[in-house]
């Protein structure tokens, strides 16, 4: 007989062994199906390091990747931590960067100086504005969120495909729906050969842990995350705490939309968010909320992206054979975490009660 | 269930029975009879170990050293499974039901014997069963309808239903009015009568000296006495539990001046679909003094305390706190006139503490915001919960402590100890005392009463009659969000108090009298 048992307090050791364990379960797995495709699974482990640390070049990549997935992991968290379960940071990331080009195209010819905060605040406020229509249902009519939010990232994501075949439509692109190149004033400029963003997120993660954990806002968002009527009782201003709160964290996935389309697409796409608002989730949950920590799990995820897409070159492997490795490393991580949260009893022959 | 035996056979014993965790233990080589048609009373302080001999006995754990017998046999219980087979039913102080069904279904879930949920002969078993020990149970009603008594009833019957004839009840009379205790009690007795031992845990001194036909007590996880409860008194049996000579009475301060404070006039709160939880309800608070509010849970009272402290829409009517009407309020503004509400809801955590936060951010829930600038100010809110730790003797390892993790009566004076030491101006507290122990309950006592000598007005909701009358200067009775009557505890006796509870006026119980 099976029973599970929920866990008191998880050691920090323990939490470390239980996911250290998990990762090498998802190798070992994978090394199966490695074997099975016909290649050495050490040769494959070590070139994925490889493409994701071994040279300066992919390095700077990874980070590049790591980037876009810490601020939004930074903007997800805040939600979270008021237990607003806030999934539509995909949907945030692109209102934002759609706020950002709104600049960028209409106002091309300012100097950067000018330009560039423009375009930060317009990321800001679309992905802000974007996220506050969930937070305003929730706020008023006690809506549930996680759908309104997941829904709204399939609106933002056809009206820039809207934009794209319609009122943006670049006319020098031989009929082919794409919204026109930024000019370079509209181009986040480089520090140590990769672009700003980095500074720009490591200045945003000490911000968001001082504001979380010293300031009276971040003590109330989390006394409204763990009871709204004890925060009630406090005499908090809940919906207006709830508002302000989903505003900011929207306004961090929309400046991660601004930086990515300003320094890495250098256009408005429809594919400006690669699936970052949805790993976000993921990185934000697994960094337990924490700020350090958010960098950390980021940089880690950046470079397994990294990695299995050096593999797809390196040995002729399908790009969906690569992504099964990604799944199996995320199943395994995740549903370590039930070993953290639950305990395994196991009882043999539950024999009668008299012996 | 089987009665071949005869009637004094002892049912359950144990010996040098054991348990540790990590290094506490929890109980230390208890041993404890229970013998057929005897009602034994457990009686002890929160910790001393009283839950953790019960779940060795209902197979919820394991014991470490010692053996149990029942019915004479050795047993081993791997579940609690194994023990219900073995004739011991648990009835737990939070009810285990399903809402949306009968009584019926509740019964028999998990233990029906063909694909047909209820058969006529299950019904008629169950029935015959229940008019066996004197049950009141209407088999077709949904749990949702059911008011706590009668869903302690439906536990009652689904451990009779699956042939337990020793029943443990874990402080079953924690959360019934008077006349569902009663009731209780009656079945009880039915059961003794008819064979069945039963265990009840508690703590209530005066239900123990009703009920019971022995007292067991426990202290930091020893058997201290096993007594005859007609050769014992209150005194005896707090002795023992406390480990030293208790003083039992609680103090009743006298103020001679007197001020109004509070004034309410013609309260009326209505909840979401217009039923009136508080209707027309008009009294006056002194500085100085304690007015009980006592009715059956539900009576309004959670409401009157919700709307005093600017958490309920008022729908009607006017509060006047020292002349000026503070209805329409924030609840902010209200604390800062220095009204201060601790409300103790039946989990204990729901309001008015946030469970996974450290004691020192406990401690600044209601002030926060009055230190300059944008930051919290932890610094001196820890200063200021070293002090209630020390004021309060709370058992903590340190201000940083989550307060998920402190025992019910530690949480309980934090609770208390942060409203008193933002030196309130009107203090409304309620159900201070659930389920404490009697050293912290008369700790808590003892605090209302310094505020009350300080001038204090206390708005005290409770429903102990016994410490109401003893502590409070006048009793407003609710009943169905009506007051009907409010008394001088000098002049009154519980048994009037009962009435007024059940619906009586002052008019009315005069006319019984005359």
């Amino acid at each position: 007989m099976i029973q599970i048992v929920k866990k008191g307090e998880t050691s920090k050791k323990k939490k470390i062994l239980i996911h250290i364990s998990a990762l090498s379960f998802a190798l070992l797995t994978a090394s199966l199906f490695i074997l099975i495709m016909g290649h050495s699974p050490l040769k494959v482990y070590l070139s994925m390091i490889q493409g994701a640390f071994g040279t300066s070049y992919r390095l700077s990549e990874t980070i590049v990747k790591t980037i876009p997935l810490v601020i939004t992991s930074l903007g997800i968290a805040l939600a979270f931590r008021m237990k607003f379960w806030n999934i539509g940071a995909e949907g945030q990331i692109i209102m934002g960067a759609f706020g950002a080009s709104w600049f960028a195209l209409s106002y091309p010819h300012l100097p950067s100086w000018i330009l560039l905060p423009l375009m930060a605040l317009g990321g800001l406020i679309g992905g802000g504005l974007w996220a506050l229509i969930p937070a305003f249902f929730r706020a008023r009519f006690r809506t549930n969120e996680t759908i309104f939010t997941l829904m709204l990232n399939y609106i933002a994501l056809k009206w820039i495909t809207y934009l794209q075949n319609g009122p943006w439509k670049d006319p020098g692109a031989l009929g082919f729906p794409k919204i026109p190149n930024f000019h370079e004033h509209a181009v986040l400029p480089r520090l140590f050969g990769i672009h700003i963003g980095w500074l720009i997120a490591l200045v945003l993660v000490a911000l968001s842990a001082l504001f979380i954990n010293r300031t009276k806002k971040g003590y109330e968002i989390q006394v409204i995350g763990e009871s709204e009527n004890t925060a009630r009782y406090a005499g908090i201003n809940v919906p207006g705490t709830i508002l302000t709160t989903i505003f900011l964290s929207g306004a961090l996935c929309g400046l991660t939309g601004m930086i990515e389309a300003s320094a890495i697409n250098k256009t408005l796409s429809v594919e400006i968010t690669g699936g970052v608002g949805y790993t976000a989730i993921i990185t934000a949950w697994l960094a337990n909320l924490k700020e350090p920590l958010i960098i950390v799990v980021s940089f880690l995820f950046a470079a397994m992206i990294q990695g299995s897409s050096y593999i797809q070159m390196a040995f002729q492997i399908p790009q969906s054979a690569a992504e099964i490795l990604q799944g199996l490393i995320l199943f395994f991580v995740l549903g370590s975490e039930f070993f953290i949260r639950y305990r395994i009893h196991i009882r043999r022959n539950p024999v009668k009660g008299v012996s | 269930m089987s009665h071949t035996s005869p009637p004094s056979e002892t049912l359950i014993k144990t010996k040098n029975l054991t348990k540790r965790f990590g290094r506490v233990l929890a109980n230390d080589a208890i041993n404890f009879k229970v013998k057929r048609g005897e009602i034994y009373a457990l009686l002890g302080e929160n910790g001393a170990g009283k839950s953790t001999l019960m779940n060795m006995l209902s197979g919820v754990y394991t014991p470490d050293e010692g053996e149990i017998r029942v019915h004479g046999k050795r047993v081993f219980f791997r579940s609690p499974e194994d023990s219900i087979r073995c004739g011991i039913g648990m009835i737990y102080q939070h009810f285990k039901l399903i809402e949306v069904m009968t009584a019926l279904e509740n019964i028999i879930i998990g233990h029906r014997e063909n694909l047909f949920v209820t058969t006529p002969k299950i019904r008629r078993r169950v029935l015959e069963i229940a008019r066996r020990y004197g049950l009141p149970l209407d088999p077709d009603k949904k749990v949702y309808d059911m008011s706590v008594g009668e869903k302690q009833t439906v536990e009652i019957m689904k451990v009779l239903y699956r042939g337990a004839d020793i029943l443990i009840l874990d402080e079953p009379t924690a959360v019934l009015t008077p006349q569902e205790i009663k009731n209780l009690f009656a079945i009880l007795r039915r059961m003794k009568e008819e064979g069945c031992g039963v265990i009840i845990i508690t703590h209530k001194l005066h239900e123990v000296m009703e009920i019971s036909d022995w007292v067991t007590v426990l202290r930091k996880g020893q058997n201290v006495g096993s007594v005859k409860t007609s050769e014992t008194s209150y005194k005896q049996l707090a002795d023992l539990m406390v480990g030293r000579s208790l003083d039992l009475s609680i103090e009743h301060v006298h103020i001679e001046e007197k001020t109004p404070v509070l004034e309410v006039r013609g309260l009326t709160l209505t909840d979401h679909e217009h039923v009136k939880k508080i209707d027309s309800v008009s009294f006056t608070l002194f500085s100085g003094e304690v007015l009980g509010v006592a009715g059956i849970s539900g009576s309004g009272q959670k409401e009157l305390c919700e709307a005093l402290a600017g958490l309920y829409p008022v729908h009607a009517g006017k509060i006047f706190y020292k002349g000026e009407n503070i209805v329409g309020l924030s609840s902010r503004e209200i604390i800062d006139k220095g009204i201060t509400m601790s409300f103790i809801p039946e989990d204990r955590l729901g309001m008015g503490l946030v469970a996974s936060m450290d004691l020192t951010d406990n401690v600044i829930l209601k002030d926060y915001y009055r230190s300059p600038g944008p930051f919290v100010d932890r610094k001196s809110a820890q200063e200021k919960t070293i002090k209630i730790i020390e004021d309060f003797n709370i058992q903590t390892p340190g201000p940083h402590h989550p307060v998920k993790l402190l025992s019910g009566g530690n949480i309980q004076k934090v609770l208390l100890g942060r409203e008193i030491m933002s030196r309130p101006h009107l203090l409304i507290t309620a159900y201070p005392t659930r389920g404490l122990d009697i050293a912290s309950s008369y700790l808590i006592y003892d605090y209302i009463n310094r505020e009350k000598k300080k001038g204090t007005p206390i708005l005290y909701v409770g429903e102990d009659l016994d410490v109401l009358l003893e502590l409070c200067d006048r009793i407003m009775v609710l009943c169905d969000g009506k007051v009907t009557g409010v008394v001088d505890t000098d002049e009154t006796t519980k048994e009037t108090l009962g009435l007024l509870m059940a619906g009586e006026t002052l008019e009315s119980i005069e006319r019984m009298n005359a």
